[in-house]
């Protein structure tokens, strides 16, 4: 393999993290600070494709479609919060499991009413479709380096909020103190309201960057929904520098694998067994990071909780 | 259209009250209704609801129930079908695991299968039962017929991928077993894999002079769609499936000029199929699909059958449905030794008519093409 291949597979990796950052990071703050399991991010994800589809139909405008997303994401959010979650903070880990799995079954059915069983059409917009030519002569498309970009910006925003804004303050002072913060007369219920819509704003933003170089259609969350679990497990549960940790290191150990684990197979095996079992391991291998990881450091890469 | 609905209407009374009274024929559709996979599920029924309205019948029972892609659940749906609703005949599965889960143990009790898609070569070769019936096609036919294409366009370097589960195993070997070119590459991909950054990566670097590629569903719109953007500009090649009417319309201008196999379209000249065309775009707004059409086949071939024998004598019915004698909208169209189709399949290319993406026909890629199990059935 050259080193070109090479460096373009990395840059792949680091896309790859970064697109599964956006939706790990809601999900990653909803646990840490209401310590809620919410397997319906991935339709929040579904949502926010959905409606970027839709707005990009009618309107023409991508950007357009990209806001649309994050509105329509954060008010089903928003919605799902006050009517259902806020009644599960208080009950175990199971009943959140059942009753966010029940949403799932909602939203895809749901969203099959509204829009019909076959995908819907949203596409790159014109300025930012096609490849680019980067320094060292690797062709890459510049919509995969406009989505690191989002990312890394929108890490570094979250980074900020957390730390500097009030907000971040008491997002902090919940994931370490619930009880506390409430008698210090913080309004933790709006407080919940306002990190779980942040949550799914997150994912729908997700939703609609990834939902253009993919196929829009119900279900689409749920193998997001997968990958991000993977990702907050490894960098620890409700860190979003973990997070972003875990993003990448995923992202990376996927792609690479996909690469350069059938050729390796391929030095001392007959091609097509080094084709099959190359990529049958290499399906494998993020979960092989994921038990790797849990045995090295049990509570993630970043985790503070035991 | 009340007037129309009044003429049928009039005309099945006046047909019915002339033939002798059939018993009415049951049949259990079971398909895909939910979930991702929901859209394939519709089309067959659409399409095999549409023929049944159009004959005007009332001898024929349908129970539809939704699968949701699920073998376990599939398997459930057959049994009360079977026990409580007492049909006589199953049909409409859409993927093979869930027809290997269901199609050999309803033969086992003596209910007929009608498979409207799925067509694993379990079932062809020495799995084969005189009461299972293929009407779409063997699973590794479109992509013998990609190669056999392959060969004629000259591409002589493919590059080749599909997912990593025996259908996508298939999918390459019958690529493989036509195509007479060098392969630049071969790749398993994960299946419902939706970034394929990786892959293309490899496609890129590796010379290839063309792609094939076997992605279903969701997989080949998100594939379409990067490849598109890479900017590698390579000839695509593939089955009907990623080319589909119903995902078309999500893939875009990404698909433009790509080849593609199947064995039916739209524009296929015969008399039953531009019935059939017509017909679907006025009941439900929209062009068919290739599963719509195998749904309406599979509908026809039942109706063909009962027209000329009782279901409740087995031996005439399954004779009656072995000949085939109805007019498919792929044309021709007759049953091989195991009962799977032996039918010509077609080369297609997306085009754009107006704001509608589309496939016209460009060739045939093989004719009266039966498949490599059919010698392995012993009926």
């Amino acid at each position: 393999m050259s080193f070109l291949l090479l460096a373009e597979q990395l840059l792949n990796g680091l896309q790859f993290g970064v697109m599964l950052f956006l939706t790990a990071a809601g999900l990653t703050l909803v646990f840490g600070v209401m310590g809620l399991i919410n397997l319906a991010h991935g339709s929040l994800f579904m949502i926010g494709a959905f409606a970027a589809a839709a707005v990009a139909a009618a309107s023409g405008s991508f950007l357009l479609a990209v806001m649309a997303s994050i509105a329509a994401a954060a008010a089903a959010g928003v919605l799902v919060e006050v009517l259902v979650i806020r009644r599960l903070y208080a009950r175990d880990h199971l009943d959140q499991v059942l009753a966010t799995f029940a949403l799932i079954l909602i939203f895809s059915e749901g969203t099959r009413w509204l829009f019909g069983s076959f995908p819907l059409f949203l596409d790159i917009p014109d300025y930012l479709s096609g490849p680019v030519t980067l320094p060292g002569g690797i062709d890459y498309p510049l919509y995969r380096l406009t989505i690191i970009g989002v990312g890394l910006l929108v890490a570094l925003g979250l980074f900020l909020l957390i730390a500097r804004t009030r907000l971040g303050i008491q997002i902090r002072a919940g994931e370490s103190d619930r009880e506390m913060i409430a008698a210090l007369g913080v309004n933790i219920s709006r407080l919940y309201t306002v990190v779980f819509a942040l949550g799914a704003a997150l994912a729908g933003l997700a939703g609609a960057l990834i939902g253009a170089i993919q196929s829009v259609q119900v279900g689409m969350g749920e193998p997001v929904l997968i990958l991000a679990f993977v990702v907050i497990v490894i960098g620890g549960i409700g860190s979003i520098k973990g997070a972003l940790a875990g993003s990448i290191l995923v992202g990376l150990t996927d792609t690479l694998g996909r690469a350069l684990l059938p050729g390796l197979f391929g030095l001392f095996m007959e091609p097509a067994d080094a084709t099959s079992i190359g990529s049958a391991l290499s399906s494998m291998l993020i979960y092989i990071l994921m038990a790797v990881v849990l045995i090295v450091r049990p509570t993630g890469l970043y985790g503070a909780r035991a | 259209m009340k007037l129309n609905a009044l003429v049928t209407l009039a005309s099945a009374a006046v047909l019915s009250a002339g033939m002798a009274v059939a018993e009415p024929v049951k049949v259990g559709m079971i398909t895909t209704l939910s979930g991702g996979g929901a859209g394939l599920g519709v089309a067959i029924r659409d399409g095999f609801m549409l023929a049944l309205k159009q004959s005007g019948t009332t001898d024929v029972e349908v129970v539809v129930e939704d699968d949701q892609q699920k073998p376990d659940v599939a398997v459930q749906l057959a049994d009360k079908m079977i026990q409580s609703d007492k049909v006589d005949i199953l049909t409409g599965i859409v993927w093979s695991n869930l027809a290997m889960a269901v199609a050999p143990a309803a033969t086992a009790q003596g209910k007929i299968y009608l498979s409207p898609n799925a067509g694993p070569s379990a079932l062809a070769g020495k799995g084969c039962h005189p009461y299972y019936f293929n009407v779409a096609w063997q699973n590794d036919n479109l992509h013998e017929a990609a190669g056999a294409y392959a060969n004629s366009a000259g591409l002589k370097n493919s590059f080749i991928l599909a997912p990593n589960y025996p259908a996508g195993h298939d999918a390459l070997a019958g690529y493989k077993r036509m195509y007479k070119g060098d392969l630049a590459g071969e790749l398993l991909t994960k299946l419902g894999q939706t970034d394929y950054a990786s892959e293309l990566a490899q496609i890129r670097a590796s010379g290839a002079d063309s792609v094939f590629f076997f992605l279903p569903g969701g997989m080949g719109i998100s594939f379409l769609k990067q490849y598109a953007d890479s900017g590698i500009g390579l000839p695509l090649v593939g089955p009907a499936f990623s080319f589909d009417q119903d995902i078309l319309q999500a893939v875009g201008d990404a698909a433009l000029g790509v080849h593609n196999t199947s064995q039916w379209n739209k524009d296929l000249d015969n008399p039953a199929n531009a019935a059939f065309v017509a017909a679907f775009l006025a009941e439900y707004g929209r062009l068919p699909s290739l599963y719509a059409s195998q749904g309406y086949d599979t509908a026809n071939l039942l109706l063909s059958a009962m027209a000329k024998a009782d279901i409740s004598d087995k031996d005439a019915f399954l004779a009656a449905l072995r000949a085939a004698d109805f007019d498919s909208v792929r044309g021709k169209f007759s049953f091989g030794p195991n009962q799977h189709p032996i039918q010509d399949i077609y080369v297609r290319q997306v085009v754009k008519e107006g704001d509608i993406y589309t496939n016209k026909l460009v060739g045939v890629a093989l004719e009266d093409h039966s498949d490599v199990y059919a010698a392995e059935c012993e009926m």
